[in-house]
């Protein structure tokens, strides 16, 4: 201080006059007062389940659960443990939270970009949808779908059959909705969705193997602490996508086949793997065809051929090696074959579809209204047409502001897949709180659940940062 | 694209500009022959989806579901005895409303504009025409009418006074402890209301009048010095002897007699010392300020606290347990009481997450991302199921204040990611200003950044309000009887069964209506605190 002062301060009360001093003592009393409050509550929950004559223990998931679960991809039984149980819930809260995700981004890019339309009855009813879905809660929407929508479908004696009872596309009735589809074995949708996991999971590995190659840590210990979370977090993902992929065993707790596993003693899966390899090399094909076209010169025909080839065995795969099928009546009136859903599963999927569309057309008019007008202009000015304006040059542009929004929109539908118990979809949530009821064990079921909602959470959230760092401008 | 080029450049005066619904038509709806396929099916689509929802609306829909329930989805299973109560509640809440409505407008020159009349006479209509509000036309109307009234008398008070919305911002807060006794009753002495207007409110202004009124400088002086002899004897005495008994009594086996002589001396000691350091007039009169307004605040507290017991007073209203609140009233008292709470605790978190003290961050980014990773339903039912679990046994909050704290616990996360978004958008040169000008980090962030901040977060903190207003259908499931839980009981009635559409179509139009004017006010706000140039 160059300030003179009247008087000498001394020690203690100069010490009371810093803002440092303050600054560390309100550190620890803050710090002091969390831990003593986090030490009176976990003391009470101790004492209070010692008086309950419970412990602290996971042992119970392996105890046989009893209980039958409406539907399941990974073959539970009756007698199978609380782990199984638990895993089936998280296959089938994927189930659902996958598939409406992929649904209520169609609809709501759809509905979205619906209210840009110069046609003014597309954009009125984009509108009220919007204003409509968005003001009212989901689970009521949830309960409406399932019980006023779905449950007054005819039982099955007087099921909807379309288009005609001879060529059967779509069986309805109160209880189950079945459609044409591939006739894939469980383990093998299973097995897709766990590879999509394990991939979601290599994106979180790429991430911090970057750190790693572009040394992006900070000085010190705290660069030091950072690559340490780096190094673990490789590890962990190193784990994890080992037993995603390649567990095969139910000893070590895992009631799923990994998925290359799955994926390779099955005829269907093999024929997957071969559309996957059919990808990747209509993917490098394309790569070197534009590297020969811009540094040879060469006109490509060559390579267009092959990778029209390619395609061609591509389709043929699809058609043909996953056994298409529609749903077959038998005499006493049961659809089998095709896709079969039950009506809890098409009710969720429905709900969260078109709450979540309509966030999400919120986010995508937001987008699109946020690429500047010379945009649009420019655009119309070369001639291009308003719908070809909107799909080449406005929408593209758009998709930068919009994912960091469409992230928490996809992390919002993921929790709110929780929802679907309300209307008996066996989904994570239900279960988990099924085998509360039975074991009487609270903190270890929270526990669980937490962890998984908070990984499926984190795994979105990183996997779409990095989308969003793929698709920002890059500033030089 | 070679259309562009087909077409002949016109010469001379421009195209007059056609008007009228012809034309209208041909540029919105008919402007090219995809557009004209697409109107001509969806506007088939429209009618024939309007037709079977008006058919479905008043020919089939058994609204009986509705109807013979009203009260019901409005007050649970109140009883009936006790409605009154809820119409009282009604009316205060509506003429509180008048009064801010006309206190906020009371530029303007018109109250009454034509919208607003017209406002007025449909709902007026509404509660004549609707077979369920019938019955209770006498109060219903009543209260509309206490609406304008209010309105009046706002208008009329926020012209006289420039204190009025302070005024009634006091009274919104007091209402809210009323509208609590009302619902609940029991013995008056023993509710939060006498709590908060005789003790809490007593006290304070005893405590203002005494330390600021009353006060003459030589004796504050002496009362501080007595005070900070009194701390210190407290850091001493209690703090330092508890940190110390385990090592001195029970490690070096010093006996206990001996023991509080010497904390007692250390805190006499510690006390001398704190009333030698701080030896300024101006510092001792401010302590013993305090400790004047602590006296009188805990003085009149207490008396008031033991007044009626010793007094044998006791009177009130009869007890209705929280087991028979329900209904849209119930909706609205966890709503509001979720976002009274969570306001609070998200701007906190907000300001801890944006801190520069390492530890502060800490803790405020680990709760914001735990709970914001967890879907609510398990909060909620957990926090039913957890929560007495980790309270000392015996303590079992009630089921409605359980559900406060779940909601609150969820929405402060996510509303203090609303906030730090609005802190962000303020330039670093608004807080460096406020620090040029002598104010402190703390006063720098009340008076200057966070006023801003919550300006601009406003749509999203509205938004955050919405959802918890929509969340709050979760303890429906959770087994509270609100709005949605208690149309799944009524549903249950064999008397109803299946009808469902009906119902949750009802309950869905209450839902759309608060949700949808909540967005609207906040845009009426918004506008009205834009201070951009424009």
């Amino acid at each position: 201080m160059a300030q003179r002062l009247n008087k000498p301060i001394s020690g203690v009360r100069s010490l009371l006059r810093d803002e440092r001093f303050w600054q560390i003592a309100f550190q620890v009393i803050v710090a002091i007062a969390v831990f003593a409050t986090f030490s009176y509550l976990f003391g009470n929950l101790s004492s209070n389940l010692r008086r309950q004559g419970t412990e602290f223990s996971f042992g119970f998931l392996q105890n046989p659960a009893g209980f039958a679960i409406g539907e399941n991809m990974l073959g539970y039984e009756l007698q199978d443990s609380y782990a199984k149980v638990i895993q089936a819930g998280i296959v089938n809260s994927l189930r659902l939270i996958f598939v409406s995700i992929i649904t209520a981004t169609i609809v709501g890019i759809a509905a979205g970009v619906a209210s840009f339309s110069d046609n003014w009855l597309l954009f009125q009813i984009s509108r009220v949808y919007v204003g409509l879905v968005r003001n009212v809660p989901l689970l009521l929407q949830l309960l409406f779908w399932y019980l006023a929508v779905f449950l007054a479908i005819p039982n099955e004696a007087n099921q909807i059959v379309l288009p005609s009872a001879n060529t059967v596309w779509l069986v309805a009735n109160n209880r189950n909705l079945s459609l044409p589809g591939p006739g894939l074995p469980g383990e093998v949708w299973v097995a897709l969705m766990l590879l999509g996991l394990a991939l979601l999971l290599l994106g979180l590995l790429w991430n911090s193997i970057n750190k790693f190659r572009y040394g992006r840590f900070a000085a010190g210990v705290a660069g030091w602490l950072e690559r340490l979370g780096a190094a673990a977090v490789i590890a962990a993902v190193l784990v994890v996508d080992y037993f995603l992929l390649f567990s095969n065993s139910p000893e070590d707790m895992l009631f799923f086949k990994g998925a290359v596993i799955a994926l390779f003693t099955n005829p269907e899966g093999l024929w997957i793997v071969g559309l996957a390899v059919a990808a990747v090399a209509i993917f490098v094909v394309w790569r070197m065809r534009l590297k020969a076209m811009v540094e040879a010169g060469s006109d490509g025909k060559l390579l267009q051929g092959v990778m029209i080839a390619i395609a061609i065995a591509a389709i043929a795969i699809l058609l043909f090696a996953f056994n298409w099928n529609t749903p077959q009546i038998s005499e006493r009136g049961q659809a089998s074959g095709g896709l079969e859903m039950s009506m809890s599963y098409v009710g969720s999927v429905t709900a969260l579809t078109f709450y979540t569309g309509a966030f999400i057309a919120e986010i995508v008019r937001a987008g699109i209204q946020s690429v500047s007008r010379g945009q649009w202009e420019a655009a119309r000015s070369v001639g291009l047409t308003n719908d070809k304006a909107m799909r080449l040059v406005v929408f593209p542009q758009s998709l930068r502001v919009l994912i960091p929004p469409l992230n928490s929109e996809f992390a919002n539908l993921a929790k709110n897949s929780s929802l679907a118990f309300a209307v008996g979809y066996p989904e994570l949530y239900n279960l988990a709180n099924t085998t509360f009821n039975q074991t009487g064990k609270p903190i270890e079921v929270f526990l669980m659940m937490m962890a998984t909602y908070l990984s499926l959470n984190l795994l979105i959230s990183l996997n779409m940062n990095q989308l969003n760092k793929a698709v920002q401008f890059k500033e030089r | 694209m070679t259309t562009t080029s087909s077409r002949p450049i016109e010469r001379g005066a421009p195209r007059a500009r056609q008007t009228g619904p012809i034309a209208w038509t041909k540029k919105h709806l008919f402007n090219s022959p995809f557009n004209s396929v697409l109107t001509v099916v969806l506007g088939g689509l429209i009618l024939y989806v309007l037709y079977s929802l008006l058919s479905w609306a008043f020919v089939q829909a058994p609204w009986a579901v509705v109807t013979e329930n009203f009260a019901q989805y409005m007050v649970g299973l109140y009883p009936s005895e006790f409605y009154w109560r809820v119409w009282v509640i009604f009316a205060l809440v509506l003429s509180l409303a008048g009064v801010s409505w006309g206190i906020l407008a009371r530029n303007q020159k018109q109250l009454f504009s034509k919208p607003v009349l017209i406002g007025f006479g449909i709902a007026a209509l509404l509660l004549v025409i609707l077979p369920m509000t019938r019955p209770h036309l006498v109060y219903s109307l009543g209260s509309l009418v206490l609406l304008g009234l209010g309105a009046i008398a706002g208008q009329a008070l926020g012209r006289k006074s420039s204190k009025a919305p302070q005024l009634i911002s006091a009274g919104w807060f007091i209402s809210y402890f009323v509208v609590l006794y009302l619902l609940g009753g029991d013995n008056f002495t023993a509710s939060l209301l006498y709590t908060v207007l005789f003790q809490v409110g007593l006290g304070l202004l005893a405590g203002w009048l005494l330390s600021s009124r009353l006060s003459v400088p030589v004796l504050t002086q002496w009362l501080g010095r007595l005070a900070l002899l009194a701390v210190g004897f407290v850091l001493g005495y209690y703090i330092l002897g508890n940190v110390l008994f385990p090592i001195l009594v029970s490690g070096l086996g010093l006996s206990y007699t001996f023991f509080l002589v010497l904390m007692a001396a250390v805190g006499i000691l510690l006390g001398i010392a704190m009333v030698l350091t701080f030896s300024e007039p101006d510092t001792l009169e401010g302590v013993g300020k305090a400790a004047l307004f602590l006296i009188g605040f805990v003085a009149v507290y207490a008396l008031m606290g033991l007044l009626p017991a010793s007094l044998g007073l006791e009177f009130g209203l009869e007890r209705v347990r929280t087991t028979s609140w329900g209904g849209l009233s119930l909706t609205l008292f966890l709503a509001i009481s979720g976002i009274a709470l969570c306001f609070p605790a998200g701007v906190s978190l907000a300001l801890g997450r944006q801190s520069k003290l390492p530890l502060i961050r800490l803790f405020s980014v680990a709760y914001i991302e735990l709970v914001r990773g967890v879907p609510l339903i398990s909060i909620l039912f957990m926090g039913q199921v957890l929560i007495p679990l980790f309270l000392p046994e015996g303590m079992r909050p009630d089921p409605v204040v359980r559900a406060i704290i779940g909601l609150t616990i969820f929405s402060a996360a996510y509303l203090a990611e609303n906030v730090r978004a609005g802190l962000q958008s303020i330039p670093r040169g608004q807080s460096e200003a406020a620090q040029s000008l002598g104010l402190n980090k703390p006063l720098t962030m009340a008076l200057i950044v966070l006023p801003q901040a919550l300006k601009t977060a406003i749509p999203a903190i509205v938004g955050q309000f919405i959802s918890l207003f929509q969340d709050t259908t979760l303890l429906g499931i959770v087994g509270l009887l609100e709005l949605l839980g208690m149309t799944r009981s009524l549903l249950a009635d064999p008397n109803y069964l299946g009808d469902y559409a009906p119902a949750y179509v009802f309950i869905g139009g209450i839902y759309w209506v608060f949700c949808y004017g909540m967005s609207y006010g906040s845009r009426q706000v918004e506008e009205a605190l834009n201070t951009d140039l424009r």
